[in-house]
Order: structure tokens, then C-alpha cells, then sequence
């Protein structure tokens, strides 16, 4: 279990450093969206046209979060369920996403576009949204205002603690971690 | 008859809210320790430390412990003599859990169930909410809320078995509950499971399984035992703080049975309500 310090966007050498286990703290700009934002994003590739953000190396946050009181960036703002954005986030990496951050499982579609496209899905940990929201100094909504907490936002991080769970070799924390624990309590 | 205020039940709910959801209840914390204490993976046991330093950040700053601050779900015990003078209970129930969101700076997460559209616009911030009354003796109203998280609700299930299924059948229903929704209810655990009464009762028991004191046991003997041996069979599955592996998956299993144990000579109903490590949850009496 190794742990990084890593600079977003991320290259195809950053992923392949990483393995599941592996603690990261993620600094510079990533992206919020959960499924309504997903499926706009998939839509406008469909369609060629141009998405609001730079997919190329870029990594998105799963993340709803709560209105932010005066003076804050953001209100608390931990993971959603991943499994709601599998059916959007393969083709997101085929066209250059390089981290997903969220909570739980994936399919093989997502885990096999990690291996394919070499991207790495990352866990945040759920229920820990006054923490994370420390570790965001900046949040703006760049598209979609009406979905509310789920608008599209540009949030500059610092050091965003997150810990690999798909790498880009197929390896699954969830897995390994069950694997290796059950009936040892 | 005794008379209650509409504003009084407004502000107390408003402030319900906005408390539980900023300060996580001393027995999540206490039991949250306790899991941090006896956790024996590594990986498990950082997940603990970040939510213990978690629900210290959100007491501090007021900052929800969670993003998702739920459906406002509420038990309510009226007592048979006391009114409510200038609006329903219903009415104050809504309007204060409006206000608690709004003014909270908390999630609105109702939506339409087909166009998806977020209903603070249409029926209010954050409403409606799910209202269980009950009719009881006296002259007290006693409210039971809990912010009440999608992850952990997507992944509960009900089930009616056959009578012969019997214990082994419960203990199997729920293994397989847990097991099937590994990380993403963001364990560790507190397990609803209501058993009796009908389909729909056993899943209300499990929900409000869920709002009792963990170190509470069920007041049945045989159903705390019963507890405990939930327990200790949940926590051999390995999966551990947000499912990355470990020994402590579930904090607690809290059964409830309908009626002493009541239910239909051809059913065995079972029902299991997961609740995240987030457990906001509180009460009121007026």
C-alpha cells in the first residue's frame, strides 16, 4: 500500500503508478457531476458537440453537495453511490477521463474501460463531507445551475484524501479487501 | 385538553434538524470509537479516524456531518388529549422541516419520481417528508426524527418467508442484504430488521429499528440474543469501514417484532433497513 501525492489533470504515468490500496491526495482543478449531469455529458459527445469542461486527463467527483453557507466555497461534500454514473462513465474515458471519485462498487464495463483506456476509479469516504469540503478551496458552477446540487462545479482541491479501488490493471479493493478479511472478526 | 402552539412545534423540529444533522448522536460517536478501537485493518481503521475527525469538524463549524441530509422521517406519538391551536401537526411538521433545511443550509433531496425535477420549487424545500402517527394515552407529542440517506436506503429489502423458514431463514435474509450491498451503504452498519405483523408493518419496524439507542438491547431476551448473533455472523463478512475490508462491518442489528412477536398463521415477514455510519437521529417531546 503505497501512498501518492498527485496533480490533476492526471497523465497515463500517474495511473499506471497506482494500485488498489494505494492512498492518493489529489491537487488541482476536478470536476463535480452525478447522473443528470452524466447523461447531458454523454448526450453532447453523442451529438459532437462540445462539453463545458476538458475531458482530457480530467477527474470527476460524484458528489451532491449541500448550499454553502456565506463565506464558504462548498457545504459538506462527500461521495454518492458510484453504480448510478456506470452506464455514462465508460464512455467519458474512452474520450479522456482519467479518475472517477465516489463511493462503492462498479461494473465491469467501468472497470474494464480502466483497463482498456487506463483510468483509475478512486473512494472517497462516504459520510465524511465536513472533512472533504476542507480540502476544497475553490467551487463555481461552470454548467447546468437548474440541477441544483447537481450542477455541474470546477472545484480547486488541496490535498483530497482518496484511496484507489479500480486500477487500471483490474484489481479491485473491494475484492481483495473482503477477500482477506472474511471470517477474521 | 391540553393546547399546543403550531410555531412551538415549528421551531423545535427547525432546531431538531439543524442540530442532528451538525452533531453526530453520543451513541454513533461512542460506538463509532468503540469500531475504531477493535478494527483490526489498517485500511478500515483510517476510514474510522476520518469519520471520527469528521463528526468533530461538523460539531465545530455546525457543517452537516453528510452531504446527504435525507427524507425527514418522523414517528409521531400523539397523546389522545392535546390539541395543536393555530395550524394541524401535519402542517407544523411540514413547515418545520422546511424551515430546518432552508435555514440549515442542508440538502433539499426530493424529487419527482419520473422527471427527476428537484420538488423545492413544487411542494417545498426538502418536502414532503414520511410522517408515521400513532395514537396513544396522555397529553404529549413525541416526536422521533431521523435524516434518513439514498445509499443505505437503496440497498434495503423486504421479504415475506414461509413460517418453516423460521430463524435460520431471518438470519440468512439479512446475511444476504448486507452482504450483496457491501460498500455502498458506507459502512460500518446499524441493521433495521422488522419481523411480523404484515409485509408493509415489518418494513416500518425495520425503519424504526433504527431510531433506538445503540448499547439498547431489544427488551426480548431471546430477540437480544438474537441481535448479537446477527451481529457476530455480519461482522464475519469482511467488509469493513466503506467496504475496503476489515472486521467491523456492523455496529449494531436492532430488531423489532410486531405486537410481542405478532403475525399471520401463514407469513413469516421480514424486512431489513440499512442505515449508513451516519445515523442522525433524535427526539422531541411537546
Amino acid at each position: 500500500m503505497a501512498e501518492y501525492r498527485l496533480k490533476t489533470p492526471l497523465t497515463d504515468e500517474d495511473v499506471e503508478k497506482l494500485k488498489a490500496g494505494d492512498i492518493v491526495y489529489l491537487t488541482g482543478t476536478i470536476y463535480t457531476a452525478r447522473d443528470a449531469a452524466h447523461k447531458r455529458l454523454v448526450d453532447l459527445i453523442e451529438k459532437g458537440e462540445e462539453l463545458p469542461f476538458d475531458l482530457k486527463g480530467s477527474v470527476i467527483y460524484f458528489v451532491g453537495p449541500t448550499p454553502p453557507k456565506p463565506g464558504e466555497p462548498i457545504g459538506s461534500a462527500g461521495p454518492t453511490t458510484s453504480y448510478r454514473m456506470d452506464s455514462y462513465s465508460p464512455i467519458l474515458i474512452e474520450h479522456g477521463q482519467k479518475g472517477m471519485i465516489g463511493k462503492g462498487k462498479r461494473n465491469e464495463a467501468v472497470k474494464e474501460a480502466c483497463k482498456k483506456y487506463k483510468a483509475v476509479y478512486f473512494g472517497a469516504t462516504g459520510g465524511a463531507g465536513a472533512l472533504l469540503a476542507q480540502r476544497i478551496k475553490k467551487a463555481e458552477v461552470i454548467a447546468y445551475p437548474e440541477l441544483g446540487p447537481e450542477a455541474i462545479r470546477r472545484l480547486e482541491v488541496e490535498d483530497f484524501p482518496v484511496v484507489v479501488v479500480n486500477d487500471c490493471y483490474g484489481n479491485d479493493l473491494y475484492e481483495q479487501g473482503r477477500k482477506e478479511w472474511e471470517n477474521l472478526s | 385538553m391540553r393546547v399546543v402552539k403550531y410555531d412551538e412545534i415549528v421551531k423545535s423540529i427547525r432546531d431538531m434538524i439543524i442540530y442532528s444533522t451538525t452533531h453526530l448522536a453520543p451513541d454513533m460517536l461512542e460506538a463509532l470509537k468503540k469500531a475504531y478501537e477493535n478494527e483490526k485493518s489498517e485500511v478500515s481503521r483510517a476510514v474510522l479516524a476520518q469519520l471520527l475527525e469528521n463528526a468533530e469538524i461538523a460539531q465545530k463549524e455546525w457543517k452537516p456531518l453528510c452531504q446527504d441530509t435525507g427524507l425527514a422521517i418522523y414517528f409521531v406519538k400523539v397523546g389522545e388529549d392535546v390539541r395543536v391551536e393555530g395550524g394541524s401537526l401535519k402542517e407544523a411538521i411540514y413547515e418545520g422541516t422546511k424551515k430546518g433545511y432552508e435555514e440549515g443550509y442542508l440538502r433539499a433531496s426530493t424529487c419527482d419520481c419520473f422527471t427527476r425535477a428537484n420538488l423545492k420549487d413544487k411542494a417545498g424545500y426538502n418536502l414532503p417528508p414520511i410522517i408515521y402517527f400513532d395514537l396513544v394515552p396522555g397529553d404529549k407529542i413525541e416526536i422521533e426524527y431521523a435524516a434518513k440517506g439514498g445509499g443505505s436506503e437503496n440497498v434495503s429489502r423486504a421479504t415475506v418467508l414461509a413460517p418453516a423458514q423460521g430463524k435460520p431463514g431471518i438470519k440468512e435474509f439479512v446475511k444476504k442484504v448486507v452482504s450483496d450491498a457491501g460498500p455502498n451503504p458506507c459502512p460500518p452498519l446499524v441493521v433495521g430488521v422488522g419481523i411480523g405483523g404484515s409485509f408493509d408493518m415489518a418494513a416500518v419496524m425495520s425503519k424504526h429499528a433504527l431510531f433506538r439507542s445503540i448499547g439498547t438491547p431489544n427488551p426480548d431476551p431471546e430477540m437480544a440474543e438474537f441481535e448479537e448473533e446477527l451481529k457476530k455472523e455480519l461482522n464475519k463478512l469482511g467488509i469493513g469501514a466503506m467496504g475496503m475490508g476489515g472486521t467491523q462491518t456492523v455496529l449494531a442489528v436492532h430488531i423489532e417484532t410486531y405486537e410481542n412477536r405478532m403475525c399471520h398463521i401463514a407469513s413469516l415477514p421480514v424486512a431489513v433497513n440499512i442505515q449508513c455510519h451516519s445515523s442522525r437521529h433524535s427526539h422531541i417531546t411537546i
